[in-house]
C-alpha cells in the first residue's frame, strides 16, 4: 500500500487552490470526520488488500492468470480510488461498478462465450479428461477370468505384483516384466503374502501410493494380447483387456476389436472416417453453430414463431392486466371516503407474500379438471379443462399471473398516487375538470413518470417467467401428434429448457445461445421503451 | 480526507466480497487438494444415508487409515452437480446416485468402472445389471426400488389374478374408484409400464448380457397396449386428471381397494389407518407385468485420485451385509445385497416389493431413453383422453426413432 508517502488529511495543500475549492474542501473535511475516519478507512482497506493478496497468492499457485489479473486490477483500482484526492463521483460509484462487473457483465460475457462452444452432455470437459475417461472405461475384465490373490511387494522403490492364481501357483511381475512363476513365496492361507528379497506393502502404504499402483498393468504373458493384470483395491487382481488404444503421437483412438481409427477432427470428439463419434468428447469452440441450430433445427424452427408470439402476448397481457387491476384498486383504496382501507390493503398484498411457484402449484391443483376446487366446488362439478385445453391453459396462466402480480402493481401505484400533490387535483377541479379528466390528464401522466420503468422491468421479468409456466402447465397441453416437445403454453425460456435439456441430455451451448438471443430481444425492447419514457419525464 | 464513512464501509464490503468471490470461483478445489495427499476420501451422500455411512466410514478409517469426508447433498441435485464438478476437479471421489443417471455419467466421462470381482454374484442380478453400462459395472448397488400393487385388505381380501379380476374386485368393493394409478395430464409412462410390458412391448430390446440395445427400439410393438389404453380411458378407469397426490389422498381415504405405486406411499397409507398388503401388478395383456426397477448405488469419479481406497471402501465396507442392512433400516428400500435382502424380507411388505422387483426390468439408463420419455407420456395421455390409439402410437414410435437417429 502506498499510504505512507501521502497524507490526504494534510491541512495545508501543496498546490494553490482557488477559494471555491478551499471552501469545498473544508466542507468535505468537515463531513468526513477527520482522523478517526482516516484510520477506519486505512484499516478497512488493509483488510480488503490482505484478502486480495491472499486470493492472488492462491490464484498464483493455481496459475489462474485471467482471474489473477482481474483481482489485481480491481484491487489496484479500489486502492487508487479511495486514496487519491478527488475522484469523488468514483468513490460513490466504485462499489456499484464492481458489482455490476461481477454480477452482470461477467455473467453475460460468460454466457456468450458458452454459446459459441459445444459444452453439454458428452462435451463437458477437456480433451485430456476425455482420453482418461475413454481409456478407463475401455478396460474390460476378460470374461470368466479368475480372481487373483494379490500382495503388492516393493523392491528398490519399484512396486511388483505378487499374485496367487486360483490353482495356488505364485508368480511375480511388474509393469516392465510380465509374470514369472516363483516357488519360494511365504503363504498365508491360499495367498502368497511375501517373498524373500521384497518388502510387502501394507494397506496404508498402498493407499499412499494408490495413484501409481492403480495405474500398474502387469502383462500375464509376453503377448500383450493375452491381457494384463490390474488391481482395483490392492488386495486382488483381475485380468483386463482394452477395447481402445490411444496413440498419443498420432492423436488417435483405435478400436482394438474392429481396427477402426478415430481421429480428432476438431469437432470435440474422436471421430471415425465415416463420421461415428465416441463419447465422452470434450468442449470446443464451435463458432456460430448453436445460433444456426436455433434458427434452422426443425424441432425448434417449427414452433418458434408461435412460441415467440405467445411469449410477447403473455408478457404484454400480464403487465397490462396486473397494472390495470393494481391501479384500479390503488385508486379505490386511495379514496379518503373508503372505510377500513388498511385492512383491505393488507388483504390485497397477501398473494404477494406467497412464494410465486408455490402459488402456481396450488393453482395447478385447484384448476384440475375432475378434482380441482374451481370445478368441483365453485362451478358445481363442471368439467372445464382449465389446464388441458390450449386456449383455456393460456387464459389460466394469465389469470394466475394476474393473481400473483397485481399486489405488486397495487403497491407501487398506491405509492405513486400518494406522491402526487393534492393541489394539482384541486386546481384541476377549480378549472372545472371532471374526475375522469383529472385522472386522465393529471394523475395518470404523472403516475406513468414513476411507474413506466417498473412496467418495463415487469415486462422483462414476465418475458422470462419460467417458474409460472413450469409449475402451472409445464408448457402443456402438448399435441401428441405434432412430434415436437413443445406445448401450447410454452414461452421462449421454457421451450429452450425443453429443447436444450431433454432427458439427461444437457446442451448448455444451445441453451446459452438462446439465452443471448432472449437477452438481446429484452434489451432492445427495454432500450426503446426507456427512450419513450424520457418523453414522459418532460411533462414534469 | 473527503470520503464519508459509509462509502468506506461500502468499499470495504465490496472489495472483500469481490476478492472472496473471485478467489472462491477458482480456488474452491480444496476437496481435490486434500485428496492429493492420499489420505481423504470425499463422499457425496444424501441426508438420509449420511448417518449410516458415518459408521461405515469410521470403521474404514480405523482399518485403513484413510479419512472419509462425508458431504451431505440434496439427492435431486447430485446428478447435475456431479456432472459439472468432476471435470473441474472439484467433485468427490464417490457419490451416491440412481442407476438411471449412469448413461449420462458415462457419456460425460465422469465415472469409472469398478471391479466387484466375485462379489458381483452376492448382489441381486437386477441390481448389478442396472449398475452396468456396455458390459461394465460402474456402481456398487445398495437398494432396489420398484412399484407394485397396494391393496387395502379391508376392501379386497385377495390379490387379483389379472387386470380384469382387479377391476371386477374393485367395482364389487363399491368404492369411488375400482383402482388408482397416477396418470397426470402429461402421462406417466413409469407407472403405466407394467401394463405395457404385459403386452410384450418393452422400450428397447436387450443384448445377450441383459443390457439394453438402443438400436433395437421395440416400443412400436405396443399398439395392443395403446388400444387397451383407449378402452380404459373410455371406460373411465384411467384418467389424466389423477395426479400422484390425488391418487394417494383417495387411497388413504379408502376410496379404492387398489393403488399401483411404490414403497414411498406405504407409510402414509398405514398412518392413515389402512391395512396394506403388497401384491404383484396384475397383467393386462397376458404376459408378466414387469415394473421398472430403479437401483440406488455409489459411483466412483473418473478423476478420483484415490481409486484404490474408493474401491476398497465400496466393495469391502458399503458392500457388506452389516452396512447394507443398516442402510435398509434407514431407508426401507429392499437391499441390493442378497444376504441383507433375505434378512429384510422378514417384513412382508419389503419381501413383497422385492418379489415384484425380481420380476421387473431395470429402467433403461442409456442416454437414448431421454428421447423416449419426451414423447411417451404425452402420447399415452392423449390416447387415454380419446385420441386414435393406433395412429398416435405409430406417430410416437416414428418420432422417437427420428429423435434417436438425430
Amino acid at each position: 500500500m502506498q499510504t505512507s508517502t501521502q497524507n490526504p488529511n494534510e491541512s495545508t495543500p501543496k498546490v494553490v487552490e482557488s477559494k471555491r475549492q478551499k471552501r469545498a474542501g473544508r466542507i468535505a473535511d468537515h463531513a468526513s470526520g477527520g482522523v478517526t475516519a482516516l484510520l477506519v478507512k486505512i484499516g478497512m482497506l488493509a483488510v480488503v488488500d490482505a484478502i486480495a493478496v491472499y486470493a492472488l497468492f492462491i490464484l498464483f499457485l493455481r496459475q489462474d492468470w485471467v482471474i489473477f489479473a482481474v483481482v489485481l486490477v480491481i484491487t489496484a483500482l479500489v486502492n487508487l480510488v479511495y486514496f487519491k484526492r478527488g475522484l469523488l463521483p468514483l468513490k460513490y460509484l466504485a462499489p456499484g461498478l464492481v458489482f455490476l462487473l461481477i454480477f452482470q457483465v461477467f455473467v453475460i460475457g460468460y454466457t456468450a462465450y458458452i454459446s459459441f462452444t459445444n459444452y453439454g452432455t458428452g462435451h463437458n470437459s477437456t480433451k485430456e479428461d476425455a482420453v482418461t475417461a475413454l481409456i478407463q472405461s475401455a478396460q474390460y475384465r476378460v470374461p470368466d477370468s479368475p480372481t487373483y490373490g494379490l500382495t503388492i511387494v516393493e523392491q528398490g522403490g519399484a512396486f511388483n505384483f505378487l499374485v496367487t492364481d486360483p490353482d495356488g501357483d505364485v508368480s511375480i511381475g511388474n509393469t516392465e516384466t510380465p509374470l514369472t512363476e516363483v516357488s519360494n513365496a511365504e503363504m498365508s492361507g491360499d495367498k502368497a503374502v511375501s517373498l524373500s528379497g521384497y518388502n510387502s506393502v501394507d494397506f496404508t502404504d498402498i493407499v499412499a501410493n494408490q495413484d501409481a499402483i492403480a495405474a500398474m498393468t502387469v502383462q500375464i504373458s509376453d503377448d500383450p494380447n493375452d491381457g494384463a493384470l490390474r488391481t482395483p483395491d490392492g488386495s486382488s487382481a483381475y485380468l483386463y483387456l482394452s477395447t481402445l488404444s490411444f496413440d498419443e503421437a498420432a492423436d488417435t483412438m483405435t478400436n482394438t476389436e474392429t481396427g477402426v481409427v478415430y481421429a480428432d477432427t476438431g469437432n470435440g470428439a474422436f471421430t471415425s472416417p465415416d463420421g461415428e463419434e465416441i463419447l465422452p468428447g470434450w468442449s470446443v469452440v464451435v463458432g456460430a453453430e448453436n445460433y444456426v441450430t436455433a434458427f434452422t433445427d426443425e424441432s425448434i424452427r417449427g414452433p418458434l414463431l408461435s412460441v415467440t408470439a405467445w411469449t410477447f402476448a403473455f408478457a404484454l397481457l400480464s403487465v397490462a392486466t396486473t397494472f390495470i387491476l393494481g391501479l384500479f384498486l390503488a385508486i379505490v383504496f386511495n379514496d379518503m371516503r373508503m372505510r377500513g382501507r388498511k385492512f383491505y390493503r393488507v388483504l390485497m398484498i397477501l398473494p404477494y407474500a406467497f412464494p410465486g411457484f408455490l402459488g402456481a402449484l396450488v393453482w395447478a391443483g385447484m384448476l384440475n379438471k375432475d378434482f380441482g376446487f374451481v370445478n368441483v366446488a365453485l362451478l358445481g362439478g363442471a368439467e372445464i379443462p382449465w389446464l388441458t385445453n390450449e386456449w383455456l391453459a393460456k387464459f389460466s396462466i394469465l389469470f394466475v399471473n394476474l393473481w400473483l402480480g397485481f399486489p405488486y402493481m397495487f403497491l407501487v401505484c398506491t405509492g405513486a398516487l400518494q406522491s402526487i400533490p393534492d393541489e394539482l387535483q384541486e386546481a384541476a377541479k377549480m378549472d372545472g375538470a371532471n374526475p375522469w379528466q383529472v385522472f386522465r390528464r393529471i394523475k395518470f401522466p404523472l403516475l406513468l413518470v414513476s411507474i413506466a420503468p417498473l412496467l418495463i422491468a415487469s415486462f422483462a421479468f414476465n418475458f422470462n417467467n419460467f417458474n409460472l409456466i413450469y409449475m402451472l402447465t409445464n408448457g402443456g397441453p402438448r399435441d401428441a401428434s405434432a412430434g415436437i416437445n413443445v406445448g401450447a403454453s410454452d414461452i421462449l425460456i421454457s421451450m429452450v429448457y425443453k429443447v436444450a435439456f431433454s432427458g439427461a441430455d444437457r446442451d448448455y451451448g444451445l441453451a446459452s445461445a438462446f439465452s443471448i438471443i432472449i437477452f438481446l430481444i429484452v434489451a432492445i425492447i427495454s432500450i426503446v421503451s426507456f427512450r419513450q419514457t424520457k418523453a414522459l419525464e418532460d411533462l414534469n | 480526507m473527503r470520503v464519508t464513512n459509509s462509502s468506506i464501509l461500502k468499499a470495504g464490503a465490496l472489495a472483500t466480497v469481490a476478492a472472496l468471490a473471485l478467489a472462491g470461483c477458482s480456488a474452491g478445489g480444496n476437496d481435490s487438494a486434500d485428496s492429493e495427499s492420499g489420505t481423504t476420501l470425499t463422499v457425496w451422500v444424501d441426508a438420509d444415508r449420511a448417518p449410516v455411512l458415518k459408521e461405515a466410514a469410521a470403521d474404514f478409517t480405523e482399518e485403513s487409515g484413510v479419512k472419509v469426508k462425508l458431504v451431505q447433498k440434496d439427492f435431486g441435485k447430485i446428478q447435475e452437480d456431479f456432472t459439472a464438478q468432476v471435470p473441474s476437479g472439484k467433485g468427490p471421489d464417490i457419490t451416491i446416485g440412481a442407476h438411471d443417471w449412469l448413461g449420462g455419467f458415462v457419456t460425460n466421462g465422469v465415472v469409472q468402472p469398478i471391479e466387484l470381482g466375485d462379489k458381483a454374484s452376492e448382489f441381486e442380478d437386477v441390481a448389478i445389471q442396472a449398475m452396468s453400462y456396455e458390459g461394465k459395472t460402474y456402481g456398487l448397488p445398495y437398494a432396489i426400488e420398484n412399484i407394485a400393487l397396494l391393496r387395502n385388505t379391508a376392501l379386497a381380501a385377495e390379490a387379483p389374478t389379472d387386470y380384469n379380476d382387479m377391476v371386477a374386485d374393485g367395482t364389487a368393493a363399491g368404492t369411488e374408484f375400482p383402482f388408482l394409478i397416477q396418470v397426470t395430464a402429461e402421462g406417466d409412462p413409469y407407472h403405466m409400464y407394467p401394463f405395457q410390458s404385459s403386452f410384450g412391448a418393452p422400450v428397447f430390446g436387450t443384448n445377450e448380457d441383459g443390457s439394453y440395445n438402443p438400436e433395437d427400439l421395440q416400443i412400436g410393438e405396443g399398439t395392443g397396449f395403446a388400444a387397451w389404453l383407449a378402452e380404459q380411458g373410455a371406460a373411465g378407469l384411467l384418467s389424466t386428471s389423477i395426479t400422484g397426490d390425488i391418487a394417494k389422498e383417495k387411497f388413504n381415504a379408502g376410496a379404492s381397494p387398489f393403488f399401483i405405486t411404490g414403497p414411498w406411499n406405504v407409510g402414509p397409507a398405514q398412518e392413515a389407518g389402512i391395512d396394506v398388503a403388497v401384491d404383484p401388478i396384475p397383467s393386462a395383456g397376458g404376459e408378466v407385468a414387469q415394473p421398472f426397477v430403479g437401483v440406488q448405488g455409489f459411483f466412483v469419479s473418473a478423476k478420483s485420485k484415490n481409486t484404490l481406497a474408493a474401491n476398497e471402501f465400496l466393495t469391502n465396507f458399503i458392500g457388506t451385509e452389516d452396512v447394507q442392512t443398516a442402510l435398509f433400516e434407514k431407508g426401507q428400500r429392499p437391499p441390493a445385497l442378497t444376504a441383507s435382502f433375505e434378512k429384510a424380507a422378514s417384513d412382508p411388505i419389503v419381501a413383497a416389493f422385492g418379489e415384484v422387483g425380481a420380476t421387473g426390468a431395470p429402467q433403461p439408463s442409456i442416454p437414448q431413453m431421454g428421447k423416449v420419455w419426451q414423447f411417451w407420456g404425452v402420447t399415452e395421455a392423449a390416447i387415454i383422453d380419446g385420441g386414435d390409439p393406433a395412429a398416435l402410437w405409430t406417430k410416437m414410435t416414428a418420432d422417437i426413432q427420428a429423435a434417436i437417429a438425430e
